[in-house]
């Protein structure tokens, strides 16, 4: 099928197109350089902003630690139900919305390709079968391996290139996409109620320390030339005083960034950015970072913006969750899975009124605004930690107009405001850079050689967006472009086009994008590795791998090793 | 005033959030013919389920007559006016109610009066689980109004109320002022265990026999008597309770010392 997208304002930063009117060519689900105009079907696009379609590098929307949420959370879905369609399946859920919802939002926003991080490999499965549930999107999925026993033993040891053939299994035995490492060695070690606090504390019983595991995994992600570097989400996440902690994290491997390519990625920094002793005298660190990022180029980072929403916080953070159960004084779910890592799900409540809530609102902004470069930095809320992922068009106004920002601060807390750096930011972001943290951004931190762009060879994810850049002022007309990026006015999928004027115009499927890792030498499977699977695991090793027949639709990225 | 009279016995739940004042209010009764419900998965026009008629009356006011056990969330979010049901009347009545009256000739379903902020919902019946109470999950209780109960009412009354006053004239289910946070609770007959389970603040006044207090409340004293509101009082002695300690709670428990000689043995800890 051909389509020709026609008149346009295209912000593609991937190929320096900055809101050139032009065409876009569409074939086979491949933007090309020409279709037939007569035969193929037009998109009348003027007016209106086309961008690549949005890709989210940090949201939890598939997996058991999710589908705990839903269950301990009947009343958020009472509120918040959207009746089944024609052409839509029914779902509910406002901050952890079933599966076909959570696609159907995405895609009425835009969105076309997502990453779930914070996969347990035990879960493997269960994170694709709700992967493969989530329509309109593609997506891919990252597994938790900074606590796993055999990384921790492997390093232990020294033994960096058995670690790395081992890692290389496990990622495509969980058809996982990127190394992602929660409070390195703090998981471990809440396994017998303890957690680390600094990145030199040793792990019990296991002789590394979180340094190590950092700087491993690191190394390990550069000699299989993953795609994506390692994704982290720091030690004392949420505890005041931890920038200096992310500070570290980001410092141990400021050696180890080759050819301008980052080498880590810090997750949700926005919770990594507190000064300040106590709750009390909590401050924002968003100065510090952004000058640290500044002047470093191995760094990206995704900001975790808090929104005033009533949500569910659901990390594999367990020591984290349980402090901020005891805050909340409600119901929660802590979890240790097994060897491999934990859990923990708080159902949580931002408000303005609050001084923590009101400043960790301020520092995400701050971030985002502070840090100079767009492609260092992109726009998150965590989703559901920070606030459910349908409040991306509201953060999208607070970067673009100081009106947008002035107005939320009005009525957040008194002395969060006098405290906030928010009020001395003049910044404003255009379309432009908006396009680069929502899309472009994340498509090129994560290696994704067709998203996030509409060069000749890309997938055909567009989306469109009915505002008129020349017409409209962002900066002041801010709700106009929040509500425009809220509706888009068409979603392109694979060629095809599946929203349509805000409603779903066609069910898309989307692929599931693994890494097949390809060793010189194939991992060995020892007797002893397969008989700690028996002793330690509830799962047998033959049962463990998620077979490529487990996927609906399978894409698999061949990456050859070093090792 | 508006009368309803159900045109057969209904099979299948109905879904009437719209029978309410607020919706009535300046419509004519071919526009209120035409609301719609939900019967069961089908949508309808109100008139084909319910003969509606104009009368003479505050214009205000809904006049139910016939039995509507099946007719859920009548008056939901109203904000003033009165409705009066004469018969059974089905579950979330007066769901998340601001204002105005309620008046229940007859017996009411669960999650009569869930989330409630203001207004008053008296049933001359009996009341199901659930009264006053939020949704399961939901830690939402209601904020305010007033519930009467002539009959009795089942499990979980009052769960997680912060204000407003709840009365039972009849028996009371187990979990009474589950997790209350303030606001008043009265049972004036009998009552099941676990009364005033996690409770942080607020009283739970009973006027009967209580099974048996919860290991998390201690003995704070034997009062004389006790006000429930304005002119209401209930005299003892009575034991008063506080807790529950397993939650930091402050709530206090009142259980009449004359009907509860198995309590007696508290008053050493005096």
């Amino acid at each position: 099928m051909e389509l020709l997208v026609k008149n346009g304002f295209v912000y593609d930063p991937l190929n320096g197109v900055d809101g050139e009117r032009m065409d876009i060519a569409i074939k086979d689900g491949k933007v090309v350089e020409k279709v037939n105009e007569r035969k193929a079907r037009k998109i009348d696009a003027s007016g209106m902003i086309v961008m690549p379609g949005g890709v989210d590098i940090h949201t939890h929307i598939a997996g058991s630690e999710v589908n705990t949420g839903r269950l301990l959370r009947p009343e958020d879905h009472f509120r918040d139900a959207e009746p089944k369609t024609s052409r839509t399946r029914s779902g509910v859920g406002y901050s952890i919305p079933s599966t076909f919802t959570t696609g159907y939002r995405y895609s009425r926003m835009g969105y076309t390709t997502i990453m779930n991080p914070s996969m347990p490999p035990l879960e493997a499965k269960h994170t694709h079968e709700e992967l493969n549930d989530t329509p309109m999107l593609d997506k891919a999925t990252y597994p938790l391996l900074g606590d796993w026993w055999f990384v921790l033993e492997y390093l232990a040891r020294g033994q960096i290139d058995e670690l790395a053939r081992h890692v290389a299994w496990i990622l495509t035995t969980t058809k996982g996409y990127a190394i992602k490492i929660v409070n390195p060695g703090g998981l471990e070690a809440w396994g017998f109620g303890q957690n680390v606090h600094s990145l030199d504390d040793q792990v019990p019983h296991f002789c590394v320390t979180p340094r190590e595991i950092i700087r491993g995994l690191c190394n390990v992600n550069r000699l299989l030339n993953l795609p994506h570097t390692i994704h982290v989400h720091t030690n004392n996440l949420g505890q005041p005083g931890n920038y200096a902690t992310a500070l570290d994290t980001m410092g141990c491997v400021e050696d180890m960034a080759s050819e301008n390519r980052p080498a880590i990625h810090i997750t949700h920094c926005q919770f990594s950015c507190f000064k300040g002793d106590d709750w009390r005298t909590l401050e924002s660190g968003a100065d510090e970072i952004a000058s640290y990022v500044n002047c470093h180029s191995h760094v990206t980072m995704d900001m975790g913006q808090v929104i005033f929403a009533d949500t569910t916080t659901m990390t594999a953070d367990g020591p984290f969750q349980f402090g901020l159960s005891e805050l909340t004084g409600g119901k929660w779910v802590n979890h240790d899975v097994e060897t491999e890592t934990s859990a923990g799900i708080v159902p949580f409540n931002y408000r303005r009124k609050s001084y923590v809530h009101a400043t960790q609102w301020s520092i995400g902004l701050e971030l985002a605004l502070l840090i100079r470069d767009p492609w260092k930095i992109f726009m998150t809320t965590d989703h559901p930690n920070g606030g459910p992922f349908t409040y991306y068009p509201r953060i999208i106004a607070w970067l673009m107009s100081r009106k947008a920002r002035d107005a939320t601060m009005k009525r957040i807390n008194p002395r969060a405001r006098s405290k906030s750096l928010l009020s001395s930011i003049t910044r404003e972001l255009g379309f432009q850079e908006v396009a680069v943290l929502t899309r472009a951004g994340q498509a090129k931190a994560l290696g994704l050689e067709t998203k996030g762009h509409l060069g000749v060879g890309a997938d055909a994810d567009i989306a469109i967006y009915n505002v008129n850049p020349q017409c409209v002022d962002p900066a002041g007309k801010y709700k106009t472009v929040r509500r425009a990026f809220k509706h888009a006015a068409y979603t392109i999928k694979s060629g095809e086009i599946v929203v349509k004027n805000d409603e779903i115009a066609k069910h898309a499927q989307g692929a599931t994008m693994w890494l097949d890792v390809q060793t010189s030498e194939p991992v060995q499977i020892t007797d002893e590795m397969k008989r700690k699977f028996r002793e330690y695991w509830t799962v047998e090793y033959e049962n463990y791998p998620v077979t490529e027949n487990y996927l609906k639709v399978s894409r698999s990225k061949t990456v050859k090793a070093d090792v | 005033m508006i009368n309803l009279y159900p045109l057969s016995e209904f099979k299948l739940p109905i879904m009437a959030g719209c029978i309410s004042p607020d919706v009535f209010q300046n419509q004519r009764s071919e526009e209120i013919r035409m609301l719609k419900v939900w019967e069961g998965n089908k949508e309808r026009n109100l008139g084909e389920l319910f003969k509606v008629e104009e009368s003479i009356g505050e214009e205000t006011s809904i006049m139910i007559s016939g039995n509507v056990g099946e007719v859920r969330r009548v008056g939901a979010c109203m904000r003033g006016g009165q409705i009066t049901i004469n018969g059974n009347a089905g579950m979330h009545l007066g769901e998340e109610m601001k204002g105005g009256k309620i008046t229940v000739n007859g017996n009411v379903g669960g999650w009569a009066g869930s989330m409630m902020t203001a207004g008053e919902i008296e049933v001359q019946g009996n009341a199901g689980d659930y009264l006053g109470a939020p949704y399961r999950g939901s830690s939402e209780g209601i904020r305010g109004g007033r519930i009467v109960v002539h009959g009795d009412v089942g499990n979980e009354a009052g769960a997680h109320m912060k204000k407003g006053i709840i009365k039972v004239y009849g028996n009371a289910g187990q979990f009474v002022g589950f997790r209350l946070r303030d606001g008043t609770i009265y049972v004036q007959k009998n009552c099941q265990a676990r009364a005033g389970a996690c409770m942080i603040n607020g009283k739970i006044i009973l006027g009967g026999f209580l099974e048996s207090v919860l290991p998390s409340f201690t003995i704070d004293s034997i009062r004389g008597k006790v006000k429930i509101e304005e002119d209401e009082t209930v005299s003892g002695p009575l034991y008063v309770f506080l807790g529950d300690l397993a939650e930091d709670g402050k709530g206090k428990l009142y259980v009449p010392k004359e009907k509860n000689p198995h309590l007696s043995s508290y008053e050493r800890f005096l």
